[in-house]
């Protein structure tokens, strides 16, 4: 088996910062972890010839052979459920969709399967599987390409959902996933693939791994808390700049987790700034959005001085037309005039262009 | 290349053209006349088509969905208990043959009992195997402990064979805490890791493609053993069905397969479940060796179910059996078949066409059975059942604790605050809280 080098993974050891992508992240987690433990493999459409639908995969199929990055006749129910079999036998699949969207054709397996197994059996048969694949929107890819799961999935105890956002999310969360004994849904963002972060050289180690169920703090504020998770984080982090300048702080939580859903991270905080906003791609009803607001109303009610409010993706089918796209997706400035209202400052309640 | 400058040079043979199974219809037309491009092109015997040569036809027909003749069914013992083979009858021990006979008759016991507890509101749920009580013990005796089950529902015999006992059947339908399974599941969805038996799921046929995801780490282990996998006719229709054979024959998975088609799919009989004959010839579809088998037969059922595992563990492939059989039992004690089909056909494949009938004609025959020890038998399987049930019934229901472990592998914290703030609740009100659960 000839050892390569993970295809960008800078390992000079100079003092500059060394970035990395999330689509290498991912891929140099896999092949670690693979490396690591001959029972881990990966099973989905296109992730070995064609190295992988959005090359999150390239290389493994070289390095490990067709018995452990196995390319699938076009069935998610069908290996979806093989996955789920090979785990109740004792292999860990990484089972890729290549979007979530196509996860409801392998429903049931993940859900009546995969998440309720180790429960129903009494503990006889843990389903140690990741499902993993681009989640939410992408870019004008229409209704049923671009639907968030993260509520979804997040609502059905037995599963934990992962929603990485830098390079060093996606490393430590894909490492943590694959070796967790209990099903994980990896919920990635296509359009992160390409995004570069700095990555430190522990969370360049083979060992680094993050813990799951822990919101990361991007960014301290004093004045609101505003949550978000995968690409929104981004968004977020660009909205308290803005803010800044308007003498807003902003304090802002990398989620990391859906489920578990880190709830003392999100209340200490909102008891810290009083006033708490929560952004998600998915649509509004029963988002994560209302999940994060029931918890703080139950747990910090007192230490709210204005409402929760929710930023969701539009409640129609994703339209495909750039600007009806556009308009059905949180951008930065609708954050920016959620932050400002939640401080009762006076703005415009629409996009005025 | 060759077969083009054969095409350009009118002199040379169409056998030459054929060899090389290549159509260049452009340089055809430098052949000459209409006639010869015609003669050219008739000639092109076959083609290579992505996924293998196929030959060409210039006859016009359709393929029929189905043949004139169904496929027919092995069997090995008739009506009246007479074996229609000398070689297979040396290869069941009395040993065997007499444990496999008691099973079945351990199983229609225990149904019986079981589903008259239910209708007394002992149990909340039951589901019997009434004549297929040949298809679980024969097809069970025919593996080895090391193959994996993958059942659909109507396969207890399959635990019973493997050494659950009439109490671990009772403690997981009474969901009480003596029994492996905490209470977690409603009654017949047993589970079994010493066994080999992966827990019933309810969803139908999603136990199909995780029998192949079983098979395939099964292959990584190289173990010598298979996975069995059962379904019922009308799970044949699910989607997870076509998954799963069409990935077991790609994937090279050592899985057996097998159908039970008992004609009825709760009041949907099979005529309105699919037009195909039966479900033996869809394994061709996928490419699958598949064979029909009497179901009601227990040596048939033993000898095919024996072969079948041999060419899926030494030929590393999938095998599909089909087990022609009859649902005498309602689909479940939710159902009451009469509403639907006539009391008559019940009764006379109860009775006429008993597999357990069957089998005792032969093993009386053979000298290892007598009416002494089957009345012995009954006796003796009616008390135990007796007491298995009364004693599940006894036992104690399992602890509070219960309903939060094994959500995940680790107690999550959500989880323990919710135990301490129930326990807390208890401890401020116990008067409200029921008697039975043990804390």
């Amino acid at each position: 088996m000839r050892l390569r080098p993970v295809v960008s993974s800078m390992r000079h050891y100079s003092s500059g910062t060394k970035e990395m992508t999330v689509r290498d992240a991912l891929n140099s987690a896999l092949d670690e972890e693979m490396a690591a433990d001959p029972n881990v493999f990966v099973m989905g459409e296109e992730v070995g010839e064609y190295q992988g639908a959005y090359k999150i995969t390239k290389g493994l199929l070289d390095k490990y052979g067709p018995e452990r990055v196995v390319d699938t006749p076009i069935t998610e129910a069908g290996f979806a459920g093989i996955g789920v079999g090979s785990a109740y036998h004792g292999l860990k699949p990484v089972i890729e969709f290549m979007t979530f969207n196509f996860s409801m054709q392998a429903i049931d397996h993940i859900i009546n399967s995969a998440a309720k197994s180790n429960y129903m059996s009494a503990g006889q048969i843990n389903v140690p599987i990741v499902f993993r694949g681009p989640n939410g929107p992408a870019a004008g890819v229409g209704a049923q390409h671009s639907q968030c799961y993260g509520a979804w999935y997040g609502s059905v105890p037995g599963l934990k959902v992962l929603v990485p956002y830098s390079s060093e999310d996606a490393r430590g969360l894909l490492k943590a996933a694959i070796r967790d004994p209990d099903p994980v849904v990896f919920l990635e963002n296509e359009l992160l693939y390409g995004e570069s972060f700095p990555i430190s050289d522990e969370a360049l180690d083979s060992s680094f791994c993050l813990p799951i169920g822990k919101a990361k703090i991007e960014r301290e504020g004093k004045d609101i808390t505003i949550t978000a998770f995968s690409k929104m984080v981004g968004y977020a982090l660009k909205a308290a700049e803005i803010l800044e300048k308007d003498g807003i702080s902003a304090e802002i939580i990398n989620l990391r987790s859906i489920r578990p859903l880190d709830r003392a991270t999100i209340n200490a905080s909102v008891r810290k700034t009083n006033r708490l906003v929560t952004v998600e791609e998915g649509f509004p009803q029963h988002g994560i959005g209302a999940e994060i607001c029931a918890s703080v109303v139950e747990d910090s009610f007192g230490y709210l001085d204005a409402p929760v409010e929710r930023i969701a993706g539009a409640d129609v089918p994703t339209p495909y037309a750039a600007n009806l796209e556009r308009m059905a997706f949180p951008q930065i400035e609708d954050i920016v005039r959620a932050a400002k209202r939640v401080c009762y400052r006076s703005v415009p309640l629409a996009a005025t262009a | 290349m060759a077969a083009a400058a054969n095409a350009m040079n009118p002199t040379v043979g169409p056998t030459t053209l054929h060899l090389h199974g290549l159509l260049f219809v452009p340089h055809c037309m430098h052949i000459g006349n209409p006639a010869t491009i015609l003669f050219a092109l008739t000639l092109m015997q076959d083609m290579d088509f992505p996924g293998g040569k196929i030959s060409f036809t210039t006859t016009k027909s359709f393929l029929p969905g189905s043949s004139e003749e169904r496929v027919p069914c092995y069997r090995v013992l008739d009506e009246e208990g007479y074996s229609s083979s000398n070689i297979l009858e040396h290869v069941i021990s009395k040993e065997v043959a007499l444990k496999m006979y008691s099973g079945m008759v351990t199983l229609q016991t225990m149904d019986k009992f079981f589903y008259e507890a239910q209708r007394q509101g002992r149990l909340s749920f039951y589901l019997t195997s009434f004549g297929e009580e040949a298809i679980n013990l024969a097809s069970a005796a025919a593996l080895s402990i090391d193959d994996v089950i993958l059942a659909q529902y109507r396969e207890p015999g399959m635990l019973l064979w493997r050494g659950f006992t009439l109490q671990d059947f009772a403690n997981q339908c009474f969901g009480n805490n003596a029994g492996h399974g905490k209470g977690r599941q409603m009654p017949i969805h047993y589970g079994s890791k010493n066994f080999n038996f992966i827990t019933i799921s309810s969803p139908l046929a999603t136990q199909l493609p995780q029998a192949v995801g079983v098979a395939y780490s099964l292959k990584m282990d190289k173990k010598d053993s298979c996975v069995v996998a059962y379904l019922g006719d009308g799970s044949s229709s699910e989607g997870d069905f076509h998954a799963a054979l069409n990935f077991a024959a790609v994937l090279d998975a050592p899985v057996v397969f097998i159908c039970r088609n008992n004609g009825w799919a709760i009041s949907t009989p099979v005529t309105d479940q699919f037009r195909s004959d039966g479900i033996v010839v869809k394994g061709q579809a996928y490419g699958i060796s598949s064979i029909r088998v009497d179901g009601n037969d227990a040596l048939a059922i033993y000898d095919v179910v024996r072969s079948a595992r041999e060419i899926a563990i030494n030929e590393q492939r999938p095998i599909l059996i089909e087990a022609m059989t009859y649902r005498v039992s309602h689909h479940s004690t939710s159902d009451d078949s009469t509403k639907y089909r006539s009391t008559d056909e019940i009764e006379y494949w109860k009775t006429i066409h008993s597999p357990i009938t069957r089998f005792r004609k032969w093993v009386e025959r053979k000298g290892w059975w007598s009416d002494k020890e089957e009345s012995e038998l009954h006796l003796d399987v009616k008390k135990q059942v007796k007491h298995a049930m009364d004693e599940a019934e006894k036992q104690e229901k399992p602890p509070l604790r219960d309903m939060f472990t094994d959500v995940y592998e680790d107690l999550p914290s959500n989880l323990v605050e919710q135990e301490t703030s129930l326990r807390e609740t208890i401890q401020r009100h116990p008067q409200d809280f029921p008697k039975d659960i043990p804390l």
